[in-house]
């Protein structure tokens, strides 16, 4: 009989090991899936991980494209995992994300014709803001009348996106787009775009903000006071108390960052890869996040893996897609499969497999 | 893979050396991508320009080798997309979406040699041709049918997305209902999707709930029909496909895309070497615009007056826009026999005199 025993501490090895030891049997279950469907399962399998990063044909485009799919994601999970680690659960990055789209475009277009070096710097600081206001509405709820954040913060990703759609099809929209709903295209008017920092690498602003996020998340949680608070409050918010834990201020830090960073992703993201505010701007992100965060086990580097790997199956998947003949459903099956394997494997981190005895037990 | 690759281009090689180069490369059969909003099974919008990719198969058997990508959100995920299938050595691309134009224009800049046809846009380039269908014109069928068969007057209409193309076929199937009936009023819901079952079936029972008993829908899926044929008495129109599976209650008749013929022209054309960027908007004369077959629940008389306007249409003897027509705050727009020119039908932003309601800014 297998019986599992918690483990006194979670197990380092483990830790390390599951991630690589849920991606191949992702692989093998994902293998007979394809191979159910008639696909030849080493060609599914190889066009998703391997022809992303070293087919000849795409690699020199994927790659890059890796740092711009993973970069919104590892931002706003960085800043989801502080909040998630002290126990304050923000659903609503997705509406952080896109407001702060929203008010860094507005600013931008406002000043438009104008051009001058300071008008992009300004709208990264409205990006910021204005997705740590719209955190600020659950935080605030939260500390003076004790509402539960995560009902609120979801609740206003719907509020965000009706503004959204109002946004591009009233006062963001195009004046010279024919009638058709969306804002100027930022990526195509220089004091405002987010460009290639480098030719083929892919990395934009956004991409340095991600790592500079994963650094910054990394000293904070490990080497200052306000990262132990964080940890404290997580793990037993009455000790935190005793310990002179503000925790109010705690909730206002935790989602105004979250809220900022978030922003911060949505700005980047309108003014580079997706280029201007439309009804359909908000993809998921911030929700996607979620899992990032998650999988990361809410460990800075952890999520900066995270973010990547998931990144380089959606990109993968996309090729599967056309390539193969893939249907797309097959494809988000079988993501789903690897993010469940991932977690469940989590079982081996903290519980030892025992095989007992019958008699004995 | 590479060592195959390799391979192949030294046979290629080595036939050129023969003399045998031209026959080689006209044996290369021309590669066709299609990049598609929606799943394939939508059964309406999508699913219409999949069935035209499996004609365009059908017509050039070994001569083409289609691929498509479905479910492609429309911004930042697109533009890969279309690279991608760039990349991998396709010849012509449709994409098949408005939100598609400014990734397609963006993608066409980078592969001069590969050709583009972005569906529903406006923007064209060297390499890259519009195309669209004159949806309108099978609206106004519509329309004349709706405001005859009405008893409670009250026809509702399913929006997807305020745009020009969406408030087009709105505007030309009130007209007609109105000159049929008088007394006939619009309500508009606007549903903010091409496709989503449970939102398009949520505003057709609210339609019907304040009285519609003419469900006219401008999204993709049959959600609308199964609720019309759950509370009886209501007719509906089949969209982008015949969803006859509906006829002949609640589904009278249809709008039907058929595409195929367009894109078999055009992929003739890549292959003869022809190809030029174009601008097509057609509608019911040369068959990119079909009607369903208008079921027997429809009395004679109403048939046979959809039937001719449908052949006058067609015949080129009557415009759907022809005034005397105002717009809703009375303003005239045009005289009467004036017919609407294309620019302002591409671009339309205004409801016609008598329809309630505001298009959403």
């Amino acid at each position: 009989m297998i019986t599992f025993v918690k483990r006194p501490q979670p197990s380092k090895f483990w830790t390390i090991a599951t991630p690589v030891l849920a991606v191949i049997l992702t692989m093998i279950l994902g293998g007979l899936l394809f191979a159910a469907m008639g696909k030849d399962p080493v060609v599914a399998i190889r066009t998703i991980f391997w022809d992303p990063l070293f087919n000849d044909q795409f690699a020199a485009y994927s790659r890059p494209q890796l740092l711009v799919k993973a970069a919104p994601l590892i931002l706003i999970a960085i800043g989801l995992s502080l909040g998630f680690k002290a126990g304050i659960w923000n659903i609503g990055a997705e509406g952080q994300y896109i407001i702060g789209a929203l008010t860094g475009a507005s600013v931008g277009l406002a000043l438009y014709p104008l051009d001058a070096w300071w008008i992009f710097p300004l709208m990264v600081i409205a990006g910021a803001l204005g997705g740590f206001l719209w955190a600020m509405i659950p935080a605030i709820l939260k500390t003076r009348f004790n509402t539960n954040e995560i009902l609120v913060s979801l609740m206003l990703v719907y509020v965000a996106e009706q503004i959204l759609a109002s946004a591009a099809l009233g006062f963001l929209r195009n004046p010279e787009g024919n009638g058709f709903p969306g804002s100027r295209n930022l990526s195509q008017i220089p004091a405002m775009s987010n460009p290639e920092l480098i030719s083929g690498t892919g990395a934009h602003w956004g991409v340095v903000a991600a790592f500079a996020a994963v650094v910054a998340a990394y000293v904070l949680i490990n080497k200052h006071m306000l990262g132990f608070q964080i940890r404290l409050t997580g793990e037993s918010p009455r000790a935190a108390r005793f310990a002179g834990v503000k925790d109010r201020l705690l909730v206002v830090f935790c989602l105004g960052t979250a809220g900022a960073l978030a922003g911060l992703a949505g700005l980047f993201e309108v003014t580079g890869p997706a280029g201007q505010i439309s009804i359909d701007f908000g993809a998921g992100y911030g929700f996607t996040a979620i899992i990032v965060a998650f999988l990361g086990r809410l460990h800075p580097v952890g999520i900066l893996l995270a973010g990547l790997l998931l990144a380089l199956t959606f990109i993968g998947g996309e090729l599967a897609q056309f390539m193969l003949g893939l249907p797309s459903a097959a494809i988000q099956v079988f993501q789903g499969m690897l993010l469940m394997i991932l977690l469940a494997m989590d079982i081996l981190v903290n519980y030892r497999v025992m095989i007992v005895n019958k008699e004995a037990a | 893979m590479k060592r195959r690759t390799l391979l192949t281009a030294a046979a290629a090689a080595s036939a050129l050396t023969l003399g045998l180069g031209a026959p080689a490369f006209a044996e290369d059969p021309t590669k066709v991508g299609f990049i598609y909003v929606g799943p394939v099974g939508d059964g309406g919008w999508t699913y219409e320009h999949d069935q035209a990719r499996l004609k365009v198969e059908a017509h050039f058997g070994d001569k083409v080798e289609t691929m498509f990508q479905e479910s492609v959100p429309e911004g930042a995920d697109a533009e890969r997309a279309i690279t991608q299938m760039a990349l991998s050595g396709a010849d012509i691309i449709f994409t098949t979406s408005f939100g598609y134009m400014d990734p397609t224009i963006n993608v066409a800049a980078k592969f001069p040699n590969v050709k583009f046809e972005h569906a529903t846009g406006y923007k064209t380039a060297d390499n890259v041709g519009v195309y669209s269908a004159r949806f309108y014109e099978g609206r106004a069928v519509q329309g004349t049918i709706a405001g005859m068969m009405t008893k409670t007057n009250k026809v509702g209409y399913i929006g997807s997305f305020p745009i020009p193309e969406v408030i087009r076929g709105i505007n030309a199937a009130y007209l007609h209902a109105k000159k049929v009936n008088p007394d006939v009023e619009f309500s508009v819901v606007w549903a903010y999707t091409w496709f989503d079952p449970a939102k398009e079936a949520d505003a057709a029972q609210a339609l019907i709930d304040q009285g519609a008993d003419v469900i006219l829908q401008h999204t993709d899926s049959t959600a609308p029909h199964a609720a019309a044929q759950k509370a009886g008495n209501v007719i509906t129109f089949g969209q982008a496909s015949d969803m006859s599976e509906y006829a002949p209650m609640p589904r009278v008749s249809s709008i039907i895309d058929n595409w195929a013929p367009y894109y078999i022209e055009r992929i003739q054309a890549v292959m003869d070497g022809t190809w030029e960027s174009d601008n097509t908007w057609d509608g019911i004369g040369p068959g990119m615009v079909g009607i369903g077959e208008i079921s027997d629940a429809v009395p004679e008389d109403v048939k046979a007056a959809a039937l001719e306007i449908k052949d006058k249409i067609a015949s080129g003897e009557y415009h759907p826009f022809t005034g005397p027509i105002n717009k809703q705050d009375g303003t005239p727009w045009l005289a009467e026999g004036e017919v609407a020119d294309d620019g302002t039908l591409a671009g339309m932003n205004f409801y016609v005199e008598g329809l309630t309601g505001e298009i959403p800014q």
